[in-house]
C-alpha cells in the first residue's frame, strides 16, 4: 500500500519527533489522505486517553509533608559577622577546597572500589548470582542486548584456564553496566563493564584498590568502556584476565 | 565546600526538585503497583539524588537525571528484581508484535465508544514494566525521544523501536478486554456466531 511508509513513521510524527523537513511533506500527506487523516485521529485520542488515565496516582497530604521537610533547604545564616572573621572563613575555604579537591578525588575514587567490592560480594553471596548461565560466551554478549546503553567484546577463553559462569546486569553510581562471573581455580572473579563518561570519579589505569579491601583488582578505560576486574584469586590471575579482555576490544 | 555554596545548591535541589514530585510519585505508583513500594521509592530516590547532586551538571536535564534514579532505583529493589527477571532472555527490540485480529473496530474506537478509562489502566498495568514506562515517559510525563533515551539509557532507535511495540502491546491488550465485556453481542468486524 501507498501509505504504509507513512503509517509506520505515524506515531513518530504524532509524537513530534519527525525530523523539520519531513514534517511539511508529512502535514501534506495528512491532511490529503483520509485514511492516514483518520488513523492519525484515533492515535491522537489515544494518547490523550493514555495522558488522563496514566495520571491516576497522588501522594498522600501526609507523605507530601514529610517530603516537603526533607526536601526543603535549611534557613541561611545571618552573615552579619566582622570582617576578621570574613578574611579567617576565606582562608579556611581556600586551604579546605585545596585538600578536598584532592581528598574529592581520592575519596571518590576509593567510594567507587568500595561499591565495586560490594557488587562482587553481594553478587557471589546470592542464590542466583547470575541472570544469563551460559559458558558461551555467545549466549552471554547478546543476553545484554537492549538491556544496557553499549556494546562489549568477550575474550575466547581456549587454552585458558578461565571459564565463563554466566552474567547479569548491574548499577554502579546510578550507571547501568555490565557483570560477567568468571570460574579459576575455584576462584571466582568479577569483570565490571560500564560507559566512562557515565562514572563520576576520574579513575586512571591498573589503579590499584585500597589495601582494606584485600582483593586483586584492575581497572583501565578502553573504546569509551571502563572495565573492573576483581577477585580473590592472585593477582597474576587478575592480570591474565584483564589481558584477555583488553585484547578481545 | 563553603557554607553559602552548600545552601546555594539546597536551594537548587529544592527549586529543581520540588515540583517533580507528584509525577515522580505517579511514575514510582506505577511502577511498583503499591502505596507503601511507591512512597520508599520516592523517598530513595530523593535521598539519593541530594547526596549526588553535587555530581549533577547544572543546565543539564534534571528531570531525566531524577527519573533515571528513581528507575534504577526501582530496578535494583526486590520488586524490580522479580519484575525484570520475567523479561524473555532474548528479547529482541525489532520482533514484530503480532496484529490483533479485529479490522473494523479498532481498539481504540471501541474504547473511545465506551469511555473506558479503567480499561486502559487495567491494560496500562498489565504491560511489562519496561513498556510501561516507557509509554508513561512518552504519553504522560510527554518527554521527548532524547529525555526518555536519557532516563533509559538506550539508544534513541531503541526508544523508537520498544516504544512503538508497548504501543502495539497496549492496542492488542485492550482488545480482548473489549471482547470479553462485549458478552454474546455480535459485534462489528467479528465473525461471533458464525
Amino acid at each position: 500500500m501507498v501509505c504504509e511508509s507513512w503509517k509506520e513513521k505515524l506515531d513518530t510524527y504524532l509524537d513530534g519527533e519527525v525530523p523539520q523537513e519531513e514534517m511539511r511533506s508529512f502535514h501534506a500527506h495528512v491532511r490529503s489522505c483520509t485514511s492516514c487523516s483518520s488513523d492519525a485521529l484515533t492515535r491522537v485520542q489515544m494518547k490523550r486517553a493514555i495522558h488522563v488515565a496514566g495520571k491516576r496516582y497522588t501522594p498522600t497530604a501526609e507523605f507530601r509533608k514529610r517530603m516537603q521537610q526533607k526536601i526543603a533547604a535549611k534557613p541561611r545564616r545571618s552573615f552579619g559577622l566582622g570582617w576578621k572573621f570574613a578574611v579567617a572563613a576565606a582562608a579556611i575555604i581556600v586551604v579546605g577546597t585545596l585538600t578536598s579537591a584532592y581528598l574529592g578525588t581520592r575519596s571518590g575514587r576509593d567510594q567507587v572500589f568500595s561499591e565495586i567490592a560490594d557488587l562482587h560480594v553481594a553478587t557471589l553471596a546470592s542464590s542466583s548470582p547470575v541472570d544469563v548461565i551460559s559458558t558461551d560466551r555467545h549466549t552471554v554478549k547478546p543476553w545484554f542486548q537492549g538491556k544496557i546503553p553499549f556494546a562489549f567484546n568477550l575474550p575466547e577463553l581456549q587454552n585458558t584456564e578461565f571459564s565463563l559462569l554466566g552474567g547479569r546486569m548491574t548499577y554502579l553510581e546510578q550507571t547501568p553496566g555490565a557483570h560477567l562471573i568468571y570460574d579459576v581455580r575455584k576462584h571466582h572473579i568479577s569483570v565490571f563493564v560500564f560507559q566512562e563518561r557515565s562514572l563520576p570519579a576520574r579513575l586512571g589505569d591498573n589503579s590499584l584498590s585500597p589495601n582494606r579491601l584485600s582483593f586483586s583488582t584492575e581497572t583501565w578505560s578502553q573504546g569509551g568502556l571502563r572495565y573492573f576486574v576483581i577477585g580473590d584469586a592472585s593477582a597474576a590471575d587478575i592480570d591474565s584476565l584483564a589481558k584477555l579482555f583488553k585484547g578481545a576490544s | 565546600m563553603d557554607l553559602s555554596g552548600a545552601t546555594l545548591q539546597l536551594d537548587s535541589f529544592e527549586e529543581l526538585a520540588t515540583p517533580l514530585f507528584d509525577q515522580l510519585y505517579n511514575f514510582a505508583h506505577w511502577l511498583t503497583q503499591n502505596r507503601e513500594e511507591a512512597e520508599d521509592l520516592v523517598q530513595e530516590t530523593y535521598v539519593k539524588a541530594l547526596k549526588g547532586f553535587s555530581s549533577f551538571q547544572l543546565g543539564t536535564n534534571f528531570r531525566a537525571w531524577i527519573y533515571r534514579i528513581l528507575r534504577n532505583t526501582f530496578l535494583t529493589s526486590r520488586k524490580g528484581l522479580k519484575v525484570t527477571m520475567t523479561v524473555p532472555l532474548y528479547f529482541d527490540e525489532d520482533e514484530d508484535i503480532p496484529e490483533a485480529t479485529i479490522e473494523r473496530d479498532t481498539p481504540e474506537t471501541i474504547l473511545f465508544a465506551r469511555s473506558s478509562q479503567e480499561s486502559l489502566q487495567k491494560a496500562i498495568d498489565e504491560l511489562p514494566v519496561h513498556f510501561r514506562e516507557i509509554l508513561l515517559l512518552c504519553e504522560v510525563e510527554e518527554m521527548s525521544y532524547q529525555e526518555i533515551s536519557e532516563t533509559l539509557s538506550v539508544p534513541i532507535g531503541t526508544v523508537m523501536s520498544r516504544l512503538s511495540r508497548a504501543r502495539q502491546t497496549l492496542r492488542n491488550q485492550l482488545q480482548p478486554h473489549s471482547q470479553q465485556q462485549a458478552g454474546p453481542r455480535i459485534d462489528r468486524g467479528t465473525n461471533y456466531g458464525l
